[in-house]
């Protein structure tokens, strides 16, 4: 027996999955993850060339100390809870809405037509309220057409979703480039700023906007867990056929849960033209549908989890726009900061569901005793 | 002289999370033997031979081939130890042919000489008493032939040890005599057989000595010849079982629904259905036989309204009056506020009828949620009937909000068969309901159809199992190829006679 030698030795490193993880210890897992973030990243601004204390203090000052910053950061937060919120009922249904910044943009479009054309027509709630109703129609047929493709031909809603945000991006550059274009812009390709009657108004300092979000999250959470609604998403995520056996119009529900996600998505667009840039522009979406994207799995759906992550990482994004200026950082260097504490976050969440055992560890001995089987999957007891 | 090992296992554990899939296993599998490895379904036994076969690796324990240890880390280092299994799901390539799959993977220098392989191939199938050809494609194959082509995929590449997971679950009593005569060569030939199973019949027929699994654990390996399959029952379940099914005379039976020239076309346009024609009576059970995809499927859903009928009629003749109701063209709402129920476990259990990750509450509203109320879910009455079922089918689980995925599958099943039969229905459609039980809880669903039989409801039983079919119903309907073959007696039909009947159309019976 020749090959023999190389035979002998078991595997180097092996996976193992955990259960019953306590949750105590999930929570130390994490918290390590974002200390060993924070140290990597240290390393990372050292070979920059300054000192890390001094730019984490300035991320957060930048982000957090003072009022004004406050209410930049909360502005940050808004479209991102918002889109986090739309695309999670979506996400329970297992339909990977990757297209909140499409829905988000085209909310956004519909919004600022009537911002333009309608301002000197209606009272200022009114046009407010049409501007919200259009950017929320807009947004629902846009989350529609992926799903009513899906729903009939089964065709792949991630591809679909993604390649509807360049065609709303392409929109919106059509319409800033030609029709939409501001004649006072001195040959700028850009949109006029609304008049006062189209944009939102304040409370606190900060936009409506954030109220809105808010009871958004306790209605999500509400429609998620208790209407008949969110039953029906929950089931369909969990198995089509189960929900076929059920006697539930599956095409249905999917056309509706994404006309749903699309419409929270679409009037995110809306409170960030009328509330926040009072203008549209290629940004108005700005990445925000695939951040929440983050914001949504890290929240695993849960409304009120989503406010927590989406402060964080607004957090995140208006600190490293702080040291960017402070210390003549480049913004790609602050992106990779925040990305550093993002990977960590996520990447702690294998640790949380898997161990590794590596060769020849004490951790090959079993670590139950038989008594806890009793109670576990695939046995067959009675 | 003592016989040599050709494998042995000490003291093998493997753990998955806090599942204990093997604990301290010791088993010895001897050259030129046949070894039943026998346990309830969850006993660990495909783990353990996985174990050899370099899918797992275990936690602990040591492996010996030919009395020397060993690590296998890949189903490549099971190869070159000269071990092969056959999995209980065949690997194959459709598009390719026999020959194809099984040289696939195979590192030989020089030329593809497909005239060479082919003859090694037809020889191997000589010697043993195979019946293949190697250029036939696979997906031109029966389920029997795909199974030869998987043993022979083993031998090819030199295996001396053959481990088969449940090998007959897929084929007719005729095919199983077959491929047993051909184990029997094999073993003549000097090669260790370990078929994993928990059908006793054949355990006594093919083993030279049946080892015992119960829950992860060794029990104790046994010459065959000195044991019987009470004696193993025994074993496998860890205290004494009756094995008998209780069958009652059918009191009064009424036609309750009644299937005419039932014809169904598949999304290719592919009869799926033919010409069925069938009455289920109130008080009786009928079972439905047949190889795996015959249309077991497509019948259940077509009466359920879920699959679209093209031709024929189904009538449900009502329980308080003489009303007759078609069923053709309903929704599955409409027929299942008739009365009539459908409880189809397919092959992961969950899949159909039930929400892995909600707990017993939350699928009991499955099919009642729309009820009541307008926007909002009324979660009182599911509550209620979540408690009621758990008490009285004995269903283990912490509470009823403990995700029914986190059940073992005879708790699992009992949830479902438990909220279809609290609907009470008129006409009880049951699927594979004891698909991968164990013993007991198999008996405690056989139970409740005959509860409901006793009631006068009209039980439509859907099995695998040719034993529990002739000893459960009343009357057996067998399909093939999604016709009906016939409808048999099943107190007089033999085991034989409806085995044929599920591979040829026979003439008497099928009634237009």
């Amino acid at each position: 027996m020749t090959e023999k030698h190389h035979i002998q030795k078991e595997p180097l490193v092996r996976m193992a999955k955990r259960e019953g993880l306590s949750q105590g210890k999930k929570w130390a897992i994490r918290l390590g993850a974002i200390v060993l973030a924070l140290a990597v990243g240290s390393l990372f601004i050292a070979v920059l060339g300054h000192n890390p204390i001094a730019v984490y203090r300035d991320i957060l000052s930048g982000s957090l100390g003072g009022a004004s910053a406050r209410r930049a950061t909360i502005r940050v937060a808004i479209p991102l809870l918002g889109a986090a919120l739309a695309i999670a009922p979506a996400f329970k249904m297992k339909f990977w809405n990757i297209g909140a910044e499409g829905q988000i943009m085209m909310g956004g479009i519909a919004a600022t037509y009537f911002a333009l054309f309608w301002y000197d027509k209606l009272p200022k709630p009114a046009l407010l309220l049409v501007m919200a109703v259009a950017s929320i129609v807009a947004g629902g047929i846009w989350g529609l057409i992926p799903a009513f493709f899906k729903a009939r031909w089964g065709t792949n809603e991630t591809l679909f979703t993604l390649m509807l945000n360049y065609i709303a991006l392409g929109i919106e550059s059509y319409l800033q480039n030609g029709p939409w274009k501001d004649p006072k812009g001195t040959g700028f390709p850009i949109i006029a700023m609304f008049d006062q009657n189209a944009r939102l108004p304040k409370v606190f300092g900060v936009h409506i906007g954030w109220i809105i979000v808010l009871a958004l999250t306790i209605g999500m959470f509400v429609y998620m867990k208790y209407s008949k609604h969110g039953y029906e998403i929950a089931v369909v995520g969990e198995s089509q056929r189960t929900a076929r056996y059920a006697g539930m119009n599956v095409a249905k529900i999917i056309m509706r849960t994404m006309a749903l996600s699309g419409a929270i998505a679409g009037l995110m667009g809306f409170l960030v033209v009328s509330g926040a840039d009072y203008t549209l522009n290629t940004g108005t979406s700005g990445g925000v549908g695939f951040t929440a994207i983050i914001v949504a799995w890290l929240a695993q759906l849960n409304p009120f989890a989503m406010v927590l992550i989406a402060g964080l990482l607004a957090v995140l994004t208006k600190g490293s726009n702080t040291i960017q200026t402070n210390f003549k950082i480049p913004a790609s260097a602050a992106d990779v900061l925040s990305s550093i504490i993002l990977f960590f976050m996520l990447g702690c969440e294998f640790f949380i569901n898997y161990r590794l055992i590596f060769r020849g560890s004490k951790h090959n001995q079993v670590p139950t005793t038989a008594g806890t089987q009793e109670k576990k999957e695939g046995e067959d007891h009675e | 002289m003592q016989p040599v090992n050709a494998v042995e296992l000490r003291n093998v554990t493997k753990t998955f999370g806090s599942v204990v899939a093997n604990n301290n296993v010791s088993l010895e599998i001897r050259k030129g033997e046949i070894l039943s490895l026998l346990g309830e379904n969850g006993s660990g036994k495909t783990t353990l031979m996985n174990m050899l076969a370099g899918i797992y690796f275990p936690d602990s324990g040591q492996i010996l081939v030919d009395g020397e240890e060993v690590a296998i880390r890949s189903p490549k280092d099971s190869f070159d130890l000269k071990i092969g299994m056959i999995h209980q799901h065949f690997k194959l390539v459709d598009v390719f042919t026999a020959a194809e799959n099984i040289v696939l993977g195979l590192k030989e220098k020089g030329k593809f000489d497909r005239k060479a392989i082919s003859q090694q191939i037809r020889d191997i199938s000589a010697k043993y008493g195979f019946d293949l050809d190697p250029d036939r494609k696979i997906y031109d194959m029966a389920v029997s032939e795909k199974q030869t082509v998987e043993i022979i995929k083993v031998l090819y590449r030199g295996a001396d040890i053959l481990i088969l997971d449940e090998p007959t679950a897929v084929l007719t009593p005729q095919e199983t005599e077959k491929l047993f005569s051909v184990l029997r060569n094999m073993k003549a030939d000097g090669k260790s057989i370990v078929i994993i199973t928990h059908k006793l019949n054949e355990v006594m027929a093919i083993s030279d000595r049946v080892a015992v699994l119960r829950k992860g654990e060794y029990i104790a390996t046994v010459e065959t010849k000195d044991t019987n399959p009470q004696a193993l029952t025994d074993m496998m379940v860890g205290r004494a079982v009756t094995l008998n099914i209780d069958r009652p005379l059918p009191e009064d039976p009424k036609d309750r629904l009644e299937v005419k020239g039932l014809t169904c076309l598949d999304d290719q346009g592919v009869k799926v259905l033919s010409n069925v024609s069938f009455t289920a009576r109130g008080g009786e059970i009928l079972g439905v036989a047949g190889i795996a995809g015959s249309g077991q499927r497509e019948l259940c859903e077509a009466i359920a309204g879920l699959y679209p009928v093209s031709q024929g009629e189904i009538l449900y003749h009502s329980r308080v009056d003489d009303e007759i109701d078609s069923l053709v063209g309903k929704s599955p709402m409409e027929i299942r506020d008739l009365g009539i129920s459908l409880a189809f476990v397919p092959e992961d259990r969950l899949g159909m009828g039930l929400v892995g990750s909600m707990g017993m509450t939350g699928n009991m509203m499955l099919k009642s949620y729309d009820k009541g109320g307008h926007f909002f879910t009324d979660t009182k009455p599911p509550k209620t009937l979540a408690q009621e079922i758990k008490d009285k089918l004995e269903v283990v689980t912490p509470s009823i909000n403990t995700p029914v995925r986190k059940l073992s599958g005879g708790n699992v099943q009992k949830v479902l068969v438990g909220r279809e039969i609290a609907s009470a229905p008129a006409v009880l459609m049951a699927a594979y309901p004891v698909r991968g039980l164990d013993i007991n809880s198999s008996y405690t669903i056989y139970r409740l159809l005959n509860e409901q039989k006793a009631k006068g409801v009209a039980v439509i039983y859907v099995g695998e199992d040719l034993d529990v079919l002739l000893e459960l119903c009343d009357r057996i309907l067998v399909l093939c190829g999604g016709q009906v073959s016939g409808i048999a007696d099943g107190r007089t039909v033999t085991k034989e006679e409806v085995g044929l009947m599920m591979t040829h159309i026979g003439e008497e019976g099928s009634h237009d």
